[in-house]
């Protein structure tokens, strides 16, 4: 028999009942919430009567659409100047204190993006099925969690069960060998990635990255990459346990402890695919022969290296995909053939659950240090995943670096990622973006993303436009 | 939720590849703590000149003449015809909820996002999957014939068109099971609440500190 791979562990692990119509009952061991896909659940809950099956595997804090200002946070809750944001950060609270549902709320240390503060609290820990109304739960893949997002039926179905009705993925196998060359980060190998499989590429699979690339990254490179397995069709992503997993958990608020901890350990060290597993697909990548990448177009499959140049519609055959490169380019108002590194910026975003990390923001800092944003470009926004994330920074110093560079430093949130606050772009305005999806009006009403890594977006807020950071002066 | 059995129903065809869910109901109406009414913003973006606000009164917002749900021959319609990939992104299932509270009843498409097309099932909104070819037969039909409606009859698995010819369709049993009868999902599953206990009481033993979590 042929043995297993990470994906089949997780899922026998956690397999509370096979039906016969070939749904299945998982165990959900954690689940994080937040205002904008939770309320409906809760009111669903009060409604039937019901009460969550478990306090204790649920975490809550508020993230998409509060204010990222400094004077507006500080105001507090009832000081939201848009009602329907108060509204529903108000509902988020009173729904977990209602339920007794632990909630690090707006202004607590501890609050942060979902995805940032799960698993620097140690709230998601390698091993578990983890899941969120979020699509980018995959994030807690980087460590070998069954994680992915769920819809608002399905938090108040794992509110009121524990488990979740699902079907079993497919397994594909994406391996990275190589090294990356300098310059080159865990957000340019996922872009590389979803490049190459497309956005479609991944739907009904369970992706795990594997090879010398994932190897060699950080758990933060790792969270990055498993974050964005979604824009490649996958809801899961993962990435096997080893010693860098373990030793990331190690002290964090609740991670265990003691007798505890040595007996998590021996368990997570099994979390790995047997050499003989079979996977459905495989995907093999030359992490060596990846450049610092850029979307140039309205889906993330649409992106290019930074030394390259825009696709022109009338080399491509399939006229599904001419038609969807001709809207994207007069969406974006960029023209076929010419070079990536020509498009201008109006505004820098840098910050999301893909990347708004401590390591992010320190790769950001390391090129706007000693620098100014040009002229021409607008705003620059810093927007820190999480309070830790911000603390940890501050304390660094990075924030300085931001501030004399001529960014802005702000309060984490979710922020210009999905624009639901005040930050977003304006119709026509091009923006260098770390975060996930450049998706038509994604960050603004008529707005245009470039999805990059930390550092391309600090050195196309250098200089003004989308530049290579490996050869910025 | 509302049961799902045989429904009749106008065609309206949404031609592009990859349609997101930032699309299908952009994030300002998110805020909603609501499940319902998200209808006159479903494709806000695409359906309208303006940028729309949430609470506003759509009804004299400027539409865009060039959007097919804006034409009269598609006034009313409750079947879906899309592209590839349709529902990627979020997981927001504010995008069914648009769907249905516009009036769309089923959505026939070559392939759908996974979180998107789960949460139609828990919406009464029926997804089918049909080969890229038979979709853009129905492209051309439903563009021929002004008033074009199509019959899905889910006890049969079948898509009936206007000329008699049966498409049939696969659909998982369970889901088609919740379908047919407007299931409560969470009701069925605290049926098994002996064998979530007991599956706790094993995981306990294996694996403690699962057992000590959020305080």
């Amino acid at each position: 028999m042929a043995g297993k791979t990470l994906y089949d562990k997780l899922w026998d692990a956690h397999l509370v009942k096979q039906r016969e119509d070939g749904s299945a009952l998982i165990y959900i061991d954690r689940h994080i919430l937040h205002e904008v896909t939770s309320p409906q659940a809760f009111e669903g809950l009060r409604l039937a009567g019901r009460k969550p099956w478990r306090l204790d595997v649920n975490v809550a804090t508020p993230d998409h659409n509060i204010s990222t200002d400094s004077a507006e946070r500080a105001a507090g809750v009832d000081a939201i100047p848009d009602e329907t944001s108060r509204i529903q950060v108000k509902t988020l609270d009173e729904n977990c204190d209602y339920f007794g549902i632990r909630e690090f709320k707006m202004n607590e240390m501890g609050q942060g993006i979902v995805h940032v503060m799960g698993p620097e609290l140690g709230a998601s820990l390698p091993g578990m099925t983890v899941v969120c109304g979020d699509s980018h739960t995959a994030t807690h893949g980087a460590f070998a969690c069954l994680a992915h997002g769920i819809g608002t039926s399905e938090v108040e179905h794992v509110l009121a069960t524990q488990c979740l009705v699902t079907q079993k993925m497919k397994n594909m196998l994406i391996r990275v060998d190589g090294t990356l060359g300098p310059g080159v980060t865990a957000k340019d190998v996922v872009l590389a990635i979803i490049g190459e499989i497309g956005t479609a590429g991944g739907t009904g699979y369970a992706i795990e990255f594997a090879g010398q690339v994932f190897r060699d990254m950080s758990i933060e490179g790792r969270m990055t990459v498993c974050n964005m397995a979604i824009e490649a069709g996958a809801r899961v992503g993962m990435v096997a346990v080893d010693d860098k997993s373990i030793d990331y958990f190690k002290g964090r608020r609740f991670a265990p402890t003691g007798e505890m901890w040595d007996q998590a350990v021996e368990y997570w060290r099994t979390l790995q695919s047997d050499d003989d597993a079979v996977f459905d697909a495989t995907v093999e990548l030359d992490g060596s022969a990846i450049v610092p990448q850029v979307s140039w177009g309205t889906s993330p499959e649409m992106v290019a290296p930074v030394t390259g140049s825009i696709p022109r519609p009338e080399d491509e055959t399939d006229p599904t995909k001419r038609q969807g490169i001709e809207r994207a380019l007069k969406y974006m108002g960029l023209v076929g053939g010419s070079p990536i590194s020509d498009i201008p910026v109006d505004r820098v975003f840098i910050g999301s659950c893909t990347n708004s990390r401590i390591e992010d923001l320190r790769a950001a800092a390391a090129v706007a240090k000693g620098r100014k944003v040009a002229n021409s470009v607008k705003q620059v926004l810093v927007v820190p995943g999480s309070q830790m994330v911000k603390a940890q920074a501050e304390s660094e110093g990075l924030d300085k670096i931001f501030i004399a560079a001529g960014m802005d430093w702000r309060e984490p949130g979710c922020s210009m990622c999905l624009a639901m606050n005040a930050d977003r772009l304006g119709a026509g305005e091009h923006c260098a973006s770390t975060s996930n999806r450049n998706f038509e009006g994604r960050q603004g009403n008529g707005g245009r993303t470039h999805l990059v890594s930390p550092a391309m977006a600090a050195a196309a807020a250098i200089a003004g436009h989308i530049t290579d950071v490996r050869t910025l002066d | 939720m509302r049961a799902f059995t045989v429904h009749t129903g106008l065609v309206a065809p949404m031609d592009r590849a990859n349609v997101d869910t930032d699309m299908i109901i952009p994030k300002q109406f998110l805020k909603s703590i609501k499940r319902s009414g998200f209808g006159p913003n479903l494709f806000d973006e695409l359906r309208y000149l303006d940028e729309g606000q949430p609470g506003q009164d759509c009804a004299n917002r400027p539409l865009n003449p060039e959007f097919p749900l804006n034409w009269p021959r598609y006034e009313g319609a409750s079947v879906l015809l899309a592209r590839e990939n349709f529902g990627c992104g979020s997981s927001r299932e504010h995008a069914p909820w648009a769907l249905d509270d516009y009036g769309f009843r089923a959505i026939i498409a070559p392939s759908y996002a996974d979180i998107f097309f789960n949460n139609c099932f828990k919406n009464g909104l029926l997804p089918i999957v049909f080969e890229e070819n038979i979709v853009d037969d129905l492209f051309k039909e439903a563009e021929i014939a002004e008033g074009y409606e199509l019959i899905v009859d889910l006890p049969r698995q079948v898509v009936v068109k206007p000329s008699g010819e049966e498409l049939p369709f696969e659909i998982d049993e369970f889901r088609k099971h919740c379908l047919l009868e407007g299931l409560d999902e969470i009701g069925l599953t605290l049926k098994e609440t002996d064998a979530i206990r007991g599956y706790e009481s094993q995981r306990e033993k294996t694996c403690p500190w699962l057992f000590h979590a959020i305080k």
